[in-house]
């Protein structure tokens, strides 16, 4: 495979508004269930942004109501590994750096998008993932660098998500978690090919993902507060 | 500015952030531009929000539309996303504001900054220069838990943005 190949390309802006979407959603399924307090909030926060970075993009695309709750689960184009299963907390922190690292690439190139709107998302959202990326990483390095059974679970976390990470892995992405996982003494495969069968399991958790997130506002339409 | 506008923005002082009360919407800077219309008797105002997901955003525009309804027939309340919208553009009342309630306001050089590298400068309490982050997160998405090493008091720290 020639190294080109290896490149992702970026992504339009409706796979960054639904990979936010759903990521933002499975996030919130750790509030409550954190391993500490401070997780908690810090995962309820990232959820937040993630999910406001969502809106923004899809006002840009339609009705987001309509667009969130309402699409059916084979519409959506995230990039698979962003509803993937929360798994533990050394998955769901591995997860959060690629797609961190993934993100702040996608925000710098929308920097210079035609729409305004996109830009204007772009440019807020660069500083709030910056911030993010911060912490999944901090994590990230401080289980594959700590004791033998969180470096075990980072490892597993690893095997586990690399398939996914040939959507994502566009030009600087490898760059930047060939840094994180170094730091995390972390052993960096070689770039993964596309693999289907991988993003046609993730298809499933997606279903599962959305029959939750839309439930209400299939049951209840036009409901409000 | 004429005296008209000049009352719309002095209304506008009355709206505080639900979050950090002691913040109205001209101390944070989000409000960008009021402009009234010739009759004075409709005013447009736009604002930029402070964080993408930030919940008080909503009841913000819900509260500045009720400050001004009874001075105005028509309130138009625009979202103005460029440039985004930075603490530098926090006024100095609204960070000496933020001070006396032992939250450490963020310093103004935003642009300076590595993102995530800032600090705070001292504890609040005692002014010692020994602080630690306790959590990245905190109570509201602009504010990061800290504490003091030398008093032990923990404190929020408003987070350059």
């Amino acid at each position: 495979m020639s190294p080109t190949s290896e490149i992702a390309q970026l992504p339009g802006v409706e796979a960054v508004a639904d990979g936010c979407l759903l990521l933002s959603h499975r996030l919130t399924q750790w509030v409550g269930d954190a391993p500490t307090m401070e997780e908690d909030v810090a995962l309820g926060n990232l959820a937040l942004d993630l999910l406001g970075q969502a809106r923004g993009l899809l006002s840009v695309l339609g009705e987001e109501d309509q667009l969130a709750y309402f699409r059916d689960a084979d519409d959506f184009c995230n990039p698979a590994i962003c509803a993937t299963p929360n798994g533990d907390f050394a998955k769901t922190m591995l997860r959060q750096v690629f797609v961190d690292c993934w993100l702040e690439l996608v925000w710098a190139a929308f920097a210079g998008h035609d729409d305004e709107v996109v830009r204007g998302v772009a440019a807020k959202a660069a500083k709030e993932n910056a911030y993010h990326r911060r912490h999944s990483r901090a994590w990230v390095v401080r289980l594959g660098d700590g004791t033998e059974e969180s470096r075990r679970r980072m490892l597993l976390a690893l095997d586990e998500l690399w398939p996914l990470t040939a959507e994502i892995a566009v030009s600087g992405w490898r760059e930047a978690i060939t840094d994180v996982l170094v730091e995390a003494t972390v052993p960096v495969p070689a770039a993964a090919p596309r693999d289907e069968a991988a993003i046609a399991g993730c298809a499933a958790a997606r279903r599962e993902l959305l029959e939750e997130m839309q439930s209400l506002a299939r049951a209840h339409p036009g409901a409000t507060w | 500015m004429t005296a008209a506008v000049a009352r719309a923005w002095k209304l506008l002082a009355h709206v505080m952030d639900p979050e950090i009360p002691v913040l109205s919407v001209l101390d944070l800077g989000i409000v960008r531009d009021v402009v009234e219309s010739p009759d004075r008797r409709s005013v447009e105002v736009t604002v930029t929000p402070t964080y993408s997901g930030c919940p008080a955003t909503e009841v913000i525009v819900t509260d500045i539309r009720s400050a001004l309804a009874a001075s105005y027939d028509e309130i138009e309340v625009h979202v103005q996303l460029l440039p985004p919208w930075t603490t530098d553009w926090m006024s100095d009342t609204g960070r000496e504001a933020l001070r006396e309630l032992g939250i450490v306001a963020p310093n103004g050089r935003a642009v300076l900054r590595i993102a995530g590298s800032d600090r705070p400068d001292a504890c609040p309490q005692c002014g010692s220069h020994d602080v630690e982050e306790l959590a990245g997160f905190g109570s509201t998405p602009c504010k990061a838990l800290w504490r003091c090493t030398s008093c032990r008091e923990p404190f929020d720290y408003f987070k350059v943005h």
